[in-house]
């Protein structure tokens, strides 16, 4: 099948709105250099306009020059087809009800359509969606409910893995230093941008670019700790106020990823990922590689913790910080050291992520801190084990709930409502030593 | 000259702004929260979007304007009880990681297509589905207004002379004004007072004349809403001077230096915390219905960022002060445009461009932001003494 | 139980309170002719230690009593536990306590401050970024202007936050503390903060108050006033119940002690007999205190991390009672 190169598919994910569409031009026009055919036409709803607007796009892309008719409630038949970037849109000056059906024949061959066919209700001064959904053939309808309870399942473990990545780094912090560090998740974006820089932009051999970018967010770690939070501790400075200082850098390196590569999705890698059939299951090879490698990874340092030296100064030190202070562990070198570990797994985490979802944006780590901070405090605050379970359970509730028949959109509300009833029976955590909790 | 005109024009406009004033209500609100009871809330902004998309889905289907106030108040209210029931027993870091997740939620889900017919999903709600009710109760007629009337242009035909003058006189005036605040004892307290009122309304009146502001008067971002908003801003401030320097304002700075000590004495401290959770949300609602009345409900507009713009407000202008608030947001959005508007006035186009201009003056906003936590917590108006952030 | 007709301000005799406490047995969880505060069966355990276990104590209406014991001994975890701020394990599952005739099974440390039991912490707890009438006034009990919605209405509270000051006033007065009536309480001195924080819990009018080590961090010049204090409130009939180690403190102004050790109670007696009791001395030398360090078969490695880990578990202890106390 046909597929648009990355340059092209400059498309937010999630965000298809028209509107969205007219923020993000300038900067597309601006920063990428994208083939003029590519831009979308834009459909600006009006006090009496109305648009039907949509992208077509399979599990695998968008779907580029398709099309469909529109029907209206007198009969008036319209048809548009999609854009590069799978949108399509349509102004209409009538309110009422209008049909939206697929032109299968203008589809690429191997492919199945879920919804050919949908109703729509256009109302002035507002852009109403039409879902179609079109799945690649080997993703069929046939695929049954196990089929996809499995597949799905998967996906969640591969989440869980990479959330696990980020949040065990986050939970030692937290641990060690009693700080939620809400710039973390700018830590995993930074991860995937320094790919998309090393490995796409300047051809660098994957594997070495990797460990190029799992050095480089370690050394981020080292110089943060250095540079800003060892003197703030040793100013006395509050842990609110340490907080409010992790936001303020948030928001800093969000709007800098911004100005240095603007707001679309960059790709790690250009060529499309190799895939894999267990069964029902596809999955791409970057997929299996990511899995693996955060398997051992996490095994590492979970062995480190256990077992060396280092490993138990740092959970004395998340124990009780004076109790260990006391004993000869010298805290603050525990510290830099979880800080600069922390910082390199959150931007492998990052890496890994922008890899296998294919591709990140300067909000990437943004939309995952939720995610993280659901699983650090599901598996309790600052008890690095917990962060594991917690990242797999977030992982596959993220994954399964649509599943399992919440509509998409509301996937990481369940995680959030399973946070909150947890915190209102389990407080502590799964994990957590209930004495923890003032 | 002409360029310092125009970006000081500019700041002027955005200090007056409707949306600065609805900002100022939400920071009113979390000054509540974080400033004097200690709850580090990070999801102002959808106490802020709820009020919002109340106000506007119920005009927008037809219910009268009241009954979506109120219904936007309501939703802040479920909001405040459904977060802080499980998490205010908790140590502070609970409400703020599920306040900040919940906020997204909440942005979500109002994208969410599936609410197309209530929502408008990620477009929004544009403001004339609902702005009509509240124009409609304007009094202050058609055409336009320039506040102040009189202004730098009358004299001498705005000539650069005046202009140089007048601005030396307004930097002489803050001046002063910054002198008699910090001056401490040295003036007698009804002296004091005075003076400095004197001085405020001296210097509001210099600024108004040097950069007039021209608007409609009723239109969809006229003086009505302005007027509107900024009176709420006052009757908000004065609201909450009323609740903190009562027994009830007393409980909330003993719950932010020790709850145990506080829980000693016989009050419950869950309760006073709720309280103080639905106050600040309710003001929230309130501020992000102004907020959305000159422009529209959008949802990506009301996200993480606004409350970070709110706190980095909060924390400038003083937590735990009457006027820190408004003060901190006037100043916040002022200095915001102020910078965004000399990055594309100064810096070439091929450093920075126009959309760049914009993204350089929030990096600025989050260091600013570390900045003033690192070496000046209590802000400019705030209490050295009081403020320690106590965890 | 004629000893309970005594009136309060009878207590204020030394004679009296030494004939009254010369009727209780002098025996752990005695029962007491007049008990204001009754516990049962209170079992807090942190993981799989158990730190406190006490089945039963009285505590005498009207007089001081103390509590004490060997570091990690449990007395500030069962504090906790009396007033609110820990849970106990057995809470709902046998544990009771009644304080003044009404029962207390499922208890809020707000509700138990309410019933009348007040206490005070071992690290004071003065709201340090508050003037001290603004620490003073937090106290009173039943203030109307701490209704949210009363509150905006100034009237409705003028009055009573007239009182209020008035009552503060003369409480600081009492405590030597009303030239720094609008000083931070963060500027007091450690001793003036422990009296600060007496004086607070007193703006509740308590039947008890608890102490929870008044001694520590107090310079000598303080000690000998805060202990006239503590004196001063029992001869005006109010309860005293007292956490410290410092044995001369407790002898001078304890009626009545009562000893703990490894969370259980060990022993109860008069300040001066309680002192030679067996269980005591075991309690605070540790079983060791009769072994001969000097015999060198007692270094072998099992007895040496036989008491490297007596010494961790007490470690672990004192550890856990500070979490729970609230030290976030």
């Amino acid at each position: 099948m046909t597929r648009p190169t990355a340059r092209q598919r400059v498309v937010s994910r999630g965000a298809s709105g028209a509107l969205l569409a007219l923020l993000l031009l300038p900067l597309l026009l601006l920063i990428g250099s994208p083939p003029a055919s590519a831009v979308d036409t834009l459909c600006l709803p009006g006090p009496d306009k109305a648009c039907i607007a949509g992208t077509l796009r399979t599990d695998a892309g968008v779907l580029p020059d398709v099309t469909l008719t529109i029907t209206d409630e007198a009969g008036t038949v319209t048809e548009v087809t999609t854009s590069e970037t799978g949108k399509w849109n349509l102004q209409v000056d009538k309110e009422g009800t209008y049909v939206v059906k697929l032109d299968e024949s203008t589809l690429p061959k191997d492919l199945t359509v879920d919804t050919g066919e949908v109703t729509v209700q256009a109302k002035f001064g507002a852009t109403v969606p039409a879902l179609l959904t079109v799945r690649t053939a080997d993703y069929s309808a046939s695929t049954s409910k196990f089929d996809e309870l499995l597949q799905s399942s998967v996906n969640g473990i591969r989440l869980g893995l990479l959330l696990a990545l980020a949040s065990v780094g986050l939970s030692l912090i937290y641990g060690t230093t009693g700080l939620s560090n809400f710039a973390h998740a700018e830590q995993v974006t930074l991860g995937g941008m320094l790919g998309y820089w090393l490995v796409n932009l300047h051809s660098m051999n994957l594997w070495l670019g990797g460990v190029l970018v799992v050095l480089l967010c370690s050394g981020t770690g080292w110089l943060q700790d250095r540079a800003l939070w060892q003197p703030l501790r040793r100013r006395g400075l509050g842990l609110i106020q340490l907080m409010i200082v992790t936001i303020g850098l948030s928001l800093a390196l969000q709007y800098t990823f911004q100005l240095l590569v603007g707001a679309r999705t960059v790709r790690v890698v250009q060529e499309n990922p190799a895939v894999s059939e267990f069964g029902p299951v596809t999955i791409t090879h970057q997929s299996l590689v990511a899995m693996g490698i955060s398997i051992v990874v996490l095994a590492a340092v979970g062995y480190a913790l256990l077992r060396t030296r280092i490993g138990r100064a740092t959970r004395a030190v998340s124990d009780n910080p004076a109790l260990a202070s006391a004993s000869g562990i010298d805290t603050d070198r525990v510290i830099r050291l979880v800080w600069t570990v922390a910082m390199g797994l959150a931007g492998l985490s990052g890496l890994l992520y922008a890899l296998v979802v294919n591709g990140i944006k300067w909000d990437s780590g943004m939309q995952i801190l939720l995610l993280l901070f659901a699983a650090v405090t599901l598996g309790g605050l600052g008890t690095a084990f917990g962060a594991l379970i917690g990242a797999l359970i977030i992982g596959l509730v993220v994954e399964l709930s649509p599943v399992l028949g919440m509509p998409g959109d509301f996937k990481y509300a369940t995680a959030m409502l399973i946070l909150i009833l947890l915190l209102l029976v389990r407080p502590q955590g799964l994990l957590g030593k209930a004495q923890r909790v003032g | 000259m002409d360029n310092i005109q125009y970006i000081l024009n500019g700041m002027m406009r955005e200090a007056l702004s409707p949306q600065t004033a609805a900002v100022a209500i939400a920071v009113i609100g979390l000054n509540i929260h974080f400033g004097y009871t200690g709850l580090i809330n990070i999801g102002q902004s959808a106490f802020m979007l709820l009020g919002a998309y109340g106000f506007a889905i119920a005009i927008w289907h037809g219910l009268p304007m009241i009954v979506g106030i109120l219904l936007g108040f309501g939703a802040a209210f479920v909001f405040a009880l459904v977060l802080g029931a499980p998490t205010l027993k908790l140590r502070g870091d609970y409400l703020a990681i599920v306040t900040i997740s919940a906020a997204e939620i909440i942005r979500y889900v109002g994208r969410s297509s599936l609410l197309t017919d209530f929502t408008g999903s990620a477009q929004g709600i544009p403001g004339s589905q609902y702005r009509d009710p509240f124009t409609g109760l304007s009094f202050f007629g058609g055409g336009s207004f320039t506040l102040i009337p009189f202004n730098y242009a009358d004299v001498a035909d705005g000539a650069a002379w005046v202009r140089l003058l007048g601005w030396l006189l307004a930097i002489v005036s803050i001046a002063a004004l910054v002198y008699v605040l910090r001056s401490g004892d040295r003036f007698s307290g009804g002296a004091r007072k005075g003076l400095v009122v004197l001085l405020v309304v001296w210097i509001v009146l210099l600024l108004l004349f040097l950069f007039p502001v021209a608007n409609q008067r009723t239109g969809v971002n006229g003086w009505w809403v302005r007027f509107i908003a900024w009176s709420l801003v006052l009757l908000c401030s004065f609201l909450v001077y009323l609740l903190v320097s009562s027994p009830w304002g007393r409980l909330l700075r003993g719950i932010r230096e020790d709850e145990d000590a506080v829980r000693s004495l016989g009050k419950n401290v869950f309760a006073i915390k709720m309280q103080a959770l639905v106050i600040g949300g309710l003001f929230g609602a309130l501020g992000g219905m102004m907020y959305v009345l000159p422009a529209s409900v959008q949802p990506d507009s009301m996200g993480r960022s606004l409350t970070f713009f709110c706190y980095t407000a909060l924390l400038l202008g003083g937590a735990a002060t009457i006027f820190g608030p408004v003060l901190g947001s006037v100043i916040f959005f002022a200095a915001r445009i102020g910078i965004k508007y000399t990055a594309a006035a100064y810096v070439p186009d091929s450093v920075l461009n126009g959309q760049q201009t914009e993204q350089f003056s929030y990096i600025v906003v989050g260091v600013a932001l570390m900045l003033i936590v690192i070496f000046r917590p209590q802000g400019i108006l705030g209490n050295k003494r009081e403020l320690q952030f106590n965890v | 139980m004629s000893d309970a007709t005594i009136s309060p301000s009878g207590l204020a005799d030394p004679a009296a309170r030494a004939a009254l406490v010369a009727g209780f047995d002098a025996v752990p969880g005695a029962p007491k002719p007049d008990p204001i505060l009754v516990v049962d069966n209170i079992v807090r355990q942190f993981g799989g230690m158990t730190a406190v276990d006490v089945q039963h104590l009285e505590v005498q209406r009207g007089i001081i009593t103390a509590l004490i014991g060997p570091n990690g001994a449990g007395k500030t975890t069962f504090f906790n536990l009396v007033t609110g701020f820990d849970r106990a394990t057995t809470a709902g599952k046998g544990a009771h306590w009644s304080f003044d005739g009404r029962t207390l099974d499922k208890t809020s440390a707000s509700s138990v401050a309410k019933a009348g039991m007040v206490r005070t912490f071992q690290l004071t707890k003065a709201l340090n970024a508050m003037t001290v009438i603004d620490n003073m006034m937090l106290g009173a009990q039943g203030q109307v202007g701490e209704n949210l919605l009363r509150s905006v209405f100034r009237p409705a509270w003028r009055d009573q936050e007239r009182e209020v000051e008035a009552k503060a006033d003369e409480l600081l007065q009492r405590f030597k503390l009303y030239e720094k009536k609008y000083d931070y309480a963060g500027s007091l001195s450690g001793g003036q903060r422990k009296l600060l924080e007496m004086a607070r819990a007193l703006m509740s009018d308590p039947k008890m108050i608890m102490l929870d080590e008044p001694m520590a961090g107090v310079n000598p010049a303080l000690t000998q006033s805060l202990l006239g204090h503590i004196q001063a409130l029992r001869d005006e009939g109010m309860t005293v119940l007292f956490v410290e180690h410092d044995m001369h403190v407790v002898r001078h102004i304890s009626d009545w002690v009562a000893v703990m050790a490894e969370g259980r109670l060990v022993a109860e007696g008069p300040a001066d007999t309680v002192m030679s009791n067996p269980a005591v001395i075991d309690a605070y030398l540790g079983a060791h205190h009769d072994t001969d360090l000097g015999d060198d078969s007692l270094l072998s490695d099992e007895v040496l991390e036989e008491l490297a880990e007596e010494v961790a578990a007490e470690d672990a202890e004192r550890e856990a009672e500070e979490q729970a106390e609230g030290l976030r």
